[in-house]
């Protein structure tokens, strides 16, 4: 995979000149923002922050507000200047460093690389939802007749075709969101920035809309930069999930990396809320084959008590299983309910399988340990109680 | 008087003869230009004022009366309009208002030309705004017989100092109104211009107007007013219209004569006023 914006070494300072000259030295002697603004009055926004975003991921800015999330995201298309460091924005083989790039340059950038979606919506209200899903278009230059076509296709995906002659305070907040998404995609600027577009509404709204969106990236497969302070929606949405506190990146991982290996006391402390079955995985608390007791004969016992073993060929095939010394089958924890209780039974999940399901296998049949295999059926590991409580209370 | 107040009154600045004396050279020396822009100004005036005289009156009642409709689409207005302009008519002060309609009509024309523009560049640039606001304040607070003696003098007597009086006293208005709007548009639809890619022209056509029009048409309404406030102050420098009456009434104490002409610039208020209401209850 390529990258679609490369942060590098980004320092991002709020001030005049003077005050900007002055904070540098202080931003690289590692000093936090507190002592910044008091020695020299500007204000630190973001400090050093590396950060890859790869095409087609949605990369996720974390953080308690004024953390410099949202400064950082507003960088990409330089409605935040950056003091120190490097943006560099890809569109297939054309790259731009929005730093040192020209207007004209920041222009495309801004017409035909990356569109943003705001918290607040920012729609124009004298403007109804067509013409505000095609003000980008207009300002290229796009004429009229292919507008109104693009724009219409917009409304479709997003649900709003028979709204487009109305106004904006017309639409409910979740409605106006999707305007804002709509009017983002019309301009098909690969790359999307996202400052909080889903806190300003109501829960329900928001997990419809966070549902919407990941339906359409799986179809048009955008790179996203997201920021959120909701932990939750970071999980759910994020490919990669970037922490920031003060200004500076402090984790970048995949979603589970985080919960899983928190690398700092505040990304624990950010975590502790965090219900760690929404984003843990059958792979994620599975002890690995390597790792399990032989039974002698190509017999892996899968569990410390010895209940149940596998016989695995060389290819790590399952072909014979026991449970309690007695021959039996293994079926998928997805089909838990349709199946005869007559004979003993080893459940298996796949490694994509969320930790809920494999959770609700063991208490639907009172049977541990669960079984993982990958998608061409060979044995990966298992999954016995003591794993399940390990992962989930994080110890 | 004690010996300090002595003192300070024994050096008198020559306030007033430094002034004459710049406008001394200002007609002396640029007699041409005051002169072209009175003559110029006259003739539109007096051409306008002309060709609504040569139509018979009950036609241009009809017209105003369908522009009223044409701007606030209400027949409600528009009959009230005719019916107010008729009033005129039966008061005999057709030939005074249309004298008046005119010179108030050309001065808020002129002062949202100068206004509106001036009002944008302040808004983008703080240096003008802090030039500007003193500058404001002095012609809004500065009584305006003071430069009506000036203005007199570079301009003679007539219907163009009337305009240019008036619009020294209603610009102001538009100028700050049109600040206010473009300083008030919401940051985040400013930063949706700027982040789908406008240029300062499209930013400034396409999200800043359109988002202060409501604040810029309360410029135009203030304008309006405070320009037909002015029709008698100007009459004292021989402007025509509906001031004169007011001023003869006021020399001769002649109560039915003051009575009808100012009842007859409160139905022409009362009428410009509904006219130029767009944008604020229309457009939300």
């Amino acid at each position: 995979m390529s990258s679609a914006i490369d942060f590098r070494a980004v320092d991002i300072i709020f001030g005049t000149d003077k005050e900007r000259a002055a904070a540098l030295p202080l931003v690289d002697a590692g000093k936090t923002r507190g002592e910044i603004l008091e020695q020299t009055g500007a204000v630190l926004g973001c400090a050093g922050c590396d950060l890859t975003v790869e095409r087609g991921e949605i990369s996720v800015l974390m953080g308690l507000s004024g953390s410099g999330k949202s400064t950082l995201l507003r960088a990409v298309n330089r409605l935040n200047k950056v003091a120190r460091g490097d943006v560099l924005v890809h569109d297939g083989d054309w790259q731009a460093n929005v730093v040192t790039c020209s207007e004209g340059e920041l222009r495309k950038i801004r017409r035909e690389c990356v569109a943003m979606v705001f918290q607040q919506f920012a729609l124009l209200p004298w403007r109804t939802v067509a013409e505000n899903v095609g003000f980008g278009l207009e300002l290229s230059g796009l004429p009229a007749k292919q507008r109104a076509e693009r724009v219409m296709a917009q409304l479709e995906l997003v649900h709003l075709e028979d709204w487009a002659g109305k106004y904006a305070h017309e639409l409910s907040g979740g409605m106006q969101q999707r305007v804002g998404l709509a009017r983002a995609f019309a301009t098909e600027a690969p790359i999307l920035l996202m400052d909080e577009p889903f806190s300003a509404l109501d829960p329900l709204i928001r997990t419809k809309l966070q549902d919407e969106l990941l339906e359409l990236q799986e179809r048009l497969k955008k790179t996203i930069l997201f920021v959120s302070h909701d932990l939750e929606e970071a999980l759910k949405i994020g490919n990669r999930i970037s922490i920031m506190d003060g200004g500076r990146i402090v984790q970048t991982g995949a979603p589970e990396d985080i919960v899983l290996k928190p690398g700092t006391d505040y990304v624990r402390e950010f975590i502790s809320n965090v219900n760690p079955l929404s984003v843990l995985t059958a792979w994620n608390v599975m002890r690995d084959a390597r790792d399990l007791e032989s039974a002698g004969e190509g017999w892996l016992w899968l569990d410390r008590r010895r209940t149940t073993r596998f016989k695995l060929d060389d290819k790590m095939l399952v072909v014979g299983a026991e449970r309690d010394e007695k021959p039996a089958i293994w079926v998928s924890c997805d089909k838990i309910e349709t199946l005869p209780e007559d004979r003993p039974k080893v459940y298996w999940a796949h490694a994509g399988t969320p930790l809920k399901t494999v959770m609700h296998a063991m208490h639907q049949s009172h049977t541990a340990p669960v079984a993982v295999f990958d998608d061409a059926s060979r044995f990966l590991g298992a999954i016995g109680i003591r794993d399940v409580l390990k992962s989930v209370l994080r110890r | 008087m004690d010996p300090l107040s002595e003192w300070i009154a024994a050096w008198k600045i020559p306030i007033g003869r430094w002034g004459r004396e710049f406008f001394d050279f200002l007609t002396t020396n640029f007699a041409w230009v005051f002169d072209g822009i009175a003559d110029g100004l006259a003739s539109v005036l007096d051409g306008m004022v002309d060709l609504l005289l040569w139509m018979p009156a009950s036609i241009v009642v009809l017209l105003v009366a369908a522009v009223a409709y044409a701007l606030q689409r209400s027949w409600k207005l528009s009959i009230g309009v005719a019916i107010g302009l008729a009033f005129i008519i039966n008061q005999g002060l057709w030939e005074e208002t249309v004298e008046t309609l005119v010179l108030v009509v050309a001065a808020a024309t002129v002062s949202m030309a100068i206004g509106v523009p001036v009002g944008i560049w302040a808004a983008h640039n703080d240096r003008v705004y802090q030039f500007l606001r003193p500058v404001l304040d002095l012609m809004q607070t500065l009584p305006t017989f003071v430069y009506l003696i000036p203005v007199l003098i570079l301009f003679g007597l007539g219907a163009a100092p009337g305009v240019i009086v008036t619009v020294i006293f209603a610009s102001p208005a538009p100028i700050r109104l049109t600040y206010l709007g473009i300083t008030s548009v919401p940051k985040p639809m400013i930063e949706a211009g700027q982040a789908f890619g406008a240029t300062r022209r499209q930013l400034l056509w396409k999200v800043e107007l359109p988002a202060a029009l409501p604040s810029i048409m309360a410029g135009l309404t203030q304008c309006i007013m405070l320009s037909l406030s002015m029709v008698v102050i100007a009459a004292l420098i021989g402007a025509d219209g509906l001031g004169k009456p007011v001023v003869r009434a006021l020399n001769s104490v002649n109560i039915p004569l003051g009575l009808e002409a100012g009842l007859a610039i409160v139905v022409l208020a009362i009428i410009l006023d509904r006219m130029a209401r767009i944008g604020r209850e229309q457009d939300r």
